[in-house]
């Protein structure tokens, strides 16, 4: 039996002082329009909603709430500009918009990160390192696709199929956003989005990005609202194509609903309870660090995040004593400090379900374990949670959490690893940790989902496709498999 | 079909359902009339029931391990050998699609010949839908990143009413090479190639449960199989249109891989879209160092 290490104590946390990103770099305004053929206009109904920093709850701006007459307008001006100008304009004169739409997020990309942070409360290094990078990229990435459709395998003159309405969730806003836009935009389609009613503002400067890039007027269109906005935009007669990312529930809602009327090509990236499986053989240390990033990064607000933790018997005592100590010198607090680890929890909404889904776990039997943490008084925040004992019909090692909870179980041989690993019916993401390539290969092939990372998590690249299998949802975003989403094939 | 050859009474079959590689009766006891065009009397058709129907995806779940695990290879050449079984039969599906589409000798002639050769058209797509739909992808860190194609599981499809042999083939077929399996709704009006087409199956190299033939009414077993749990994806393109919203609807249920748009004419070599329709893409990232 390993050593089981009282995992807080024999690890000093060092003492920051205070890192704080300044926010001077963006400039607010008190309140925004809806983003309608290249133009900020005020909301037909004159409906608005406040929008908050969830780390202060401090309000940062006040959000037009588009109504159906919006959406409306928003279809139109979309319709217009796909038919007059953009599915017209040769690809190459697409790609050089889409160039200097990467080009303007690479200049403004520290006021990007900023706004995010604030907006979404992810930590200032997560949004400045990884979110603000991937947008570019993924704009950079698309462009060139836009004159080189016809070599994407999907015939010798694949068509665009018009108008895309596509609604975002809040953990990731602008990379999801760019995610759903650059390859629309790319393969000659015109956009109607809906950012998430709780982080509404990056949107709104990435519509401000589009009319630095001079882009014509219609071909983006950004709606702001909640539910009923996404609603009137997914179930209106004028779009030819609808992407969703966001829970299961509401994607199969959607699916429903496109299910009669006129055709509409239908993508849809859903929800996730992946597995991060850890052979006895795996490199503790960097384990350790994967099934952290897994978890933890975004404070577990990823639709992949890795919220199974599957441990080879023989490792376990080892692996969760050397978790627990890694998970107690994590930093949580401001998330515009560049020190900061964990930020907040998105909105009051999100940290309610964590703590229900949480004390249901324990009221089912599993063992909670948190590190010391001092949470603010202000906002909305959760500590990193570890349940142990969690057995296979627990709550929480079936329902998505969405934020930073880990379930931890246990295997002993790799047919039983894939065996729980695919006992549920999302199949977006999975981890797999072993220093044997063979068996790398092997689980990859036998894990049911979409992204199978090994050696690492929560990996993103706009040349790899991501998406989902079963109840993770349907299609493709990223590389040559995403252009299909928005092409007539 | 005649009843007497010099004058000796013919000895008819009996048409049952294929499920899990048996041929079992409708477990409901249920059959029904099926006739030729005219409204002569041609069989009684096992009428499958709700049951039969879970039965058949409960076989098509326990071959999916098997069959997806196959090699391209082999499973070319076992969808090539029903071809070769086929042509063995020819005269026999010549007869019978005659009576089922109504169409004149030389139609029909044609009809089996194209369903024939669509399976060898398949076949030859096993082992090359991977490199046509896979891809090395070229990400920005230390990793080999590549994308492969994988079965989605169970298919359940609702085949063409009108053509009863060729559309048949054309919808199973593209579900089966890749390495998932079906259950498939033969057409209401005239099943019987399709039984008959079952019992080549069983006699080739097609590993029972790959492929599941159910008979009897659309409207009563369809929705049972767009609404079950652990069917992956179904063909919606030859649903009735007075169903097919309503089975699309239950579909979302699961969020089912849908097939919905129609054929013009099953004689035209089809595209990649049914066989891309069950596959999921899985990628990988696979870490590259010392």
């Amino acid at each position: 039996m390993p050593r089981l290490i009282p995992p807080w104590t024999d690890m000093p946390k060092f003492e920051y002082a205070p890192a704080p990103e300044s926010r001077a770099i963006v400039s607010l305004r008190e309140s925004y329009g809806l983003f309608i053929n290249g133009e900020f206009t005020p909301g037909v109904d004159g409906r608005a909603f406040k929008t908050i920093s969830p780390a202060t709850e401090e309000v940062l701006a006040e959000v037009t709430e588009a109504g159906p007459a919006d959406v409306d307008r928003a279809v139109a001006a979309a319709r217009q500009a796909y038919e007059r100008t953009w599915s017209v304009m040769p690809g190459r004169e697409r790609a050089k918009y889409l160039f200097r739409i990467a080009r303007i997020i690479q200049e403004r990309a520290r006021e990007l990160a900023v706004l995010e942070s604030l907006n979404n409360g992810k930590p200032i290094r997560e949004s400045r390192d990884v979110d603000i990078p991937l947008v570019a990229a993924h704009f950079f990435y698309h462009a060139g696709w836009a004159d080189k459709l016809e070599y994407a395998g999907y015939g010798p003159a694949p068509k665009p199929l018009g108008v895309a309405g596509q609604v975002i969730p809040w953990n990731f806003p602008l990379l999801m956003l760019a995610w759903k836009i650059a390859p629309a935009l790319a393969c000659g389609n015109t956009v109607v989005l809906k950012p998430a009613e709780t982080t509404p503002l990056t949107a709104l400067l990435f519509a401000e990005i589009c009319q630095q890039a001079d882009l014509p007027p219609g071909v983006v269109n950004i709606v702001t609202g909640a539910g009923e906005t996404g609603r009137a935009l997914v179930t209106h007669p004028g779009i030819d194509k609808v992407a969703f990312t966001g829970s299961t529930e509401v994607g199969k809602e959607i699916a429903r609903a496109c299910a009669s009327g006129p055709r509409k090509k239908l993508t849809l990236e859903l929800g996730g309870k992946a597995a991060n499986v850890v052979f006895e053989d795996a490199p503790v240390d960097q384990a350790v660090e994967g099934i952290v990033n897994g978890i933890f990064f975004n404070q577990g607000h990823v639709c992949c995040a890795g919220s199974r933790l599957l441990v080879q018997e023989s490792v376990y005592p080892e692996v969760l004593a050397s978790l627990q100590r890694r998970l107690a010198t994590l930093r949580l607090g401001d998330p515009l400090d560049k020190n900061t680890d964990v930020g907040a929890i998105n909105s009051a909404a999100q940290l309610a379900k964590i703590r229900e889904l949480s004390e249901v776990g324990e009221a089912e039997g599993a063992q909670r374990w948190s590190p010391p943490c001092e949470l603010p008084v202000k906002g909305f925040w959760f500590p990193p949670t570890v349940f142990t004992g969690v057995s296979q019909a627990h709550r929480i090692a079936r329902e998505e959490i969405f934020g930073p909870v880990l379930s931890v179980l246990t295997f002993r041989t790799p047919a039983e690893a894939v065996e729980k690993a695919n006992n549920t019916p999302y199949g977006l993401s999975a981890g797999v940790w072993t220093d044997k390539g063979s068996l790398i290969l092997w689980m990859a092939s036998r894990l049911r989902a979409g992204v199978v990372w090994a050696n690492t998590f929560n990996k993103f690249d706009p040349a790899s496709p991501f998406g989902g299998y079963k109840e993770s949802g349907y299609g493709r975003e990223g590389g040559r498999h995403g252009l299909e989403a928005y092409l007539d094939v | 079909m005649s009843d007497t050859a010099n004058g000796r009474l013919a000895v008819r079959k009996t048409y049952k359902l294929y499920i899990g590689g048996a041929f079992p009766r409708s477990e409901s006891g249920r059959s029904f009339v099926v006739t030729d065009h005219k409204g002569g009397f041609l069989a009684n058709a096992a009428m499958a029931s709700r049951k039969d129907a879970r039965d058949a995806v409960s076989a098509a779940r326990k071959a999916f391990p098997g069959w997806s695990g196959a090699t391209a290879y082999n499973r070319g050449q076992v969808l090539y050998r029903v071809a070769e079984l086929m042509e063995g039969r020819r005269a026999q599906f010549i007869a019978e699609v005659r009576s089922a589409d109504g169409l004149g000798a030389r139609q029909a002639e044609a009809a089996v010949d194209a369903a024939i050769d669509r399976w060898v058209w398949y076949a030859g797509w096993s082992d090359k839908i991977a490199q046509v739909r896979g891809a090395a992808n070229p990400v920005a860190g230390p990793y080999f990143n590549f994308s492969l194609p994988e079965p989605t599981g169970v298919v359940a499809v609702i085949a063409p009413e009108a053509s009863s042999l060729l559309g048949f083939v054309s919808v199973v077929a593209p579900a089966i090479v890749t390495g998932n399996t079906v259950v498939a709704l033969a057409s209401e009006r005239g099943p019987l190639p399709a039984v008959t087409l079952s019992e080549v199956l069983a006699t080739s190299d097609v590993p029972g449960g790959v492929v599941n033939v159910l008979t009897g009414r659309t409207a009563e077993v369809a929705p049972w199989l767009a609404s079950h749990m652990d069917v992956n994806a179904i063909d919606l393109a030859a649903a009735p249109a007075d169903l097919a919203d309503d089975l699309a609807t239950a579909a979302a249920e699961n969020l089912k891989r849908v097939v919905r748009s129609t054929e013009a004419d099953w004689t035209v070599t089809p595209g990649l879209q049914r066989m891309l329709t069950y596959l999921e893409t899985k990628t990988v990232w696979h870490p590259a160092g010392t």
